[in-house]
């Protein structure tokens, strides 16, 4: 690998990666690598507080971001995040800290210096689309995915600072490069429940029906996600929606991470699909993908 | 209005003598212009759980200019709520919906209002403690906790444990956060800061 292109950032995987959503953690560090980014871990990062934060204690909740953004500061690398929640609490927190009262309340003397960017939005913005499609070996055209941005990568756009909120294209441009036949369709931002799963999943069981029912009719035989929360929410409760509907579907659910590795051809994909509780592994044999 | 669920002779009253106290009291802790409203029914429109909430995004924020206090404080809206941000980047007049929702939750807890959504703040709550022992969360020992808790554990989420444990998903050692002092010190700010902000706003 040659120093010369190597692009290094800070990385803050946040929780879920390294639990319910370890095959995004893993795809994301074989691509990096495949990529030639170097992804250093935020040392001794902690919890950014995601809904529960928010949701109980404000103070709390822009405080635990901050010791992260501090952290972060310090390594003086730009922040990259594949957790849409995490990212969206980083982004909120900074934005905080630089404007809000919070400057004088909490004098930790961040200036902001570093950016902090979601992992799609880093590696089509800053490793870009000439270096992703040079690693492509296996293109992927039986794949027909919807991509599901869900909630929290794009908004409210003031803080995530995205530039089309309604209809985000980052994993679509990815995909397509990918050699994926992308489906449009008008569910891309619509939200999966997140959290409510555990205290209300007959909420999030509706939301995510209604989100399968409508990537099906978009003629999708896949979704890509770019959040471990709506990747579980998708995938987790489908057989539950089966059992109650008495009917099909069972769409695979990938991270767009998962697909980039696949169509590089990293020897590390053999791993992810079994972690699947919807397995992929029948429909990718089917493509002639694995 | 018809998707109200019950107007009840209290809102009548209080809907004629408004009580703007609660209203500004709501706009200083939130630092979002709720008075801006004017009931374009935007936020509820694009409201993902509309199906599952008491009174509507629009109503609730009607509700604060009014006074109507308990009624807010005690729906189920205000926990129902997913945090989708659809509301705040939608409304024409910027209010921050989603946030205000999170300010109405944090004012019920903090005047001990028993939540119309009982497992959901038990949820935040046990996720919150995780955080506070550990400084990540560790799925298993919230899960447990949780359910064991509120006792709302059935065969499919027993089910769905099991097939995540199974494929890895679950570990049985959490990852904690070396510099746990650090993290005491975040929860005892956050406190004494909870408690500063309340006899503010009484004043
Ligand atoms: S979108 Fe804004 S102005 Fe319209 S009803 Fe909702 S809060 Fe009021
Ligand atoms: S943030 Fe809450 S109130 Fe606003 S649209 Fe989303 S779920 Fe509805």
């Amino acid at each position: 690998m040659k120093n010369s292109k190597l692009i290094k950032v800070s990385y803050y995987p946040g929780c879920s990666l390294d639990s319910s959503g370890r095959e995004y953690g893993e795809s994301t560090e074989a691509v990096a690598r495949d990529l030639e980014v170097e992804l250093g871990e935020l040392p001794d990062w902690n919890c950014c507080g995601a809904t529960s934060g928010h949701a109980t204690n404000e103070r709390l909740d822009v405080l635990l971001s901050a010791r992260n953004l501090w952290i972060a500061e310090k390594a003086g690398r730009d922040l990259v995040v594949p957790c849409a929640a995490c990212f969206q609490r980083l982004k909120t927190a900074e934005k905080k800290l630089l404007e809000g009262p919070e400057k004088e309340e909490i004098p930790i003397g961040y200036q902001g210096k570093i950016r902090i960017k979601h992992l799609a939005d880093f590696l089509w913005e800053d490793v870009g689309p000439k270096k992703i499609r040079e690693k492509v070996r296996k293109p992927l055209p039986g794949l027909k995915p919807v991509c599901y941005y869900g909630c929290l990568t794009v908004r409210p756009p003031r803080v995530t600072g995205a530039r089309d909120p309604e209809d985000p294209k980052v994993m679509d441009n990815i995909l397509k490069i990918l050699g994926a036949q992308v489906m449009n369709w008008s569910y891309k931002t619509d939200c999966c429940g997140g959290s409510l799963v555990l205290a209300r999943p007959d909420i999030v069981r509706r939301l995510v029906g209604k989100l399968l029912e409508n990537a099906e009719e978009a003629g999708a035989n896949c979704v890509v996600t770019a959040c471990p929360l709506c990747q579980a929410n998708l995938d987790g409760q489908q057989d539950e929606i089966a059992r109650e509907s008495g009917k099909k579907p069972k769409l695979p659910i990938f991270y767009f991470t998962e697909l980039m590795g696949l169509a590089f051809q990293n020897p590390d994909t053999k791993g992810w699909w079994k972690r699947h509780l919807t397995d992929p592994r029948k429909f990718l044999k089917e493509k002639g993908l694995i | 209005m018809s998707d109200t669920k019950k107007i009840t002779a209290n809102h009548v009253a209080r809907a004629v003598i408004p009580d703007p106290g609660f209203g500004r009291e709501v706009e200083e802790k939130s630092r979002t212009r709720v008075s801006s409203c004017f009931q374009c029914l935007k936020c509820t429109g694009g409201c993902p759980v509309t199906f599952a909430m008491d009174i509507m995004p629009h109503q609730a924020i009607r509700m604060v200019q009014l006074g109507m206090k308990d009624e807010v404080l005690e729906s189920s809206t205000i926990w129902v709520c997913a945090s989708c941000e659809t509301c705040t980047t939608r409304c024409p007049n910027d209010i921050d919906i989603a946030h205000l929702m999170d300010t109405l939750r944090q004012t019920a807890i903090a005047e001990k209002i028993t939540p119309a959504q009982k497992e959901i703040l038990a949820f935040h709550r046990v996720f919150m403690m995780t955080i506070r022992f550990l400084g990540r969360l560790y799925e298993p020992g919230m899960l447990g906790a949780l359910k064991a808790w509120t006792r709302t554990l059935n065969r499919g989420e027993i089910k769905l444990g099991w097939k995540m444990f199974k494929k890895g998903k679950l570990k049985i050692v959490p990852r904690a956060v070396g510099e746990s002092r650090e993290l005491r010190a975040i929860f005892a700010k956050a406190k004494q800061k909870v408690k500063g902000e309340g006899s503010k706003v009484k004043g």
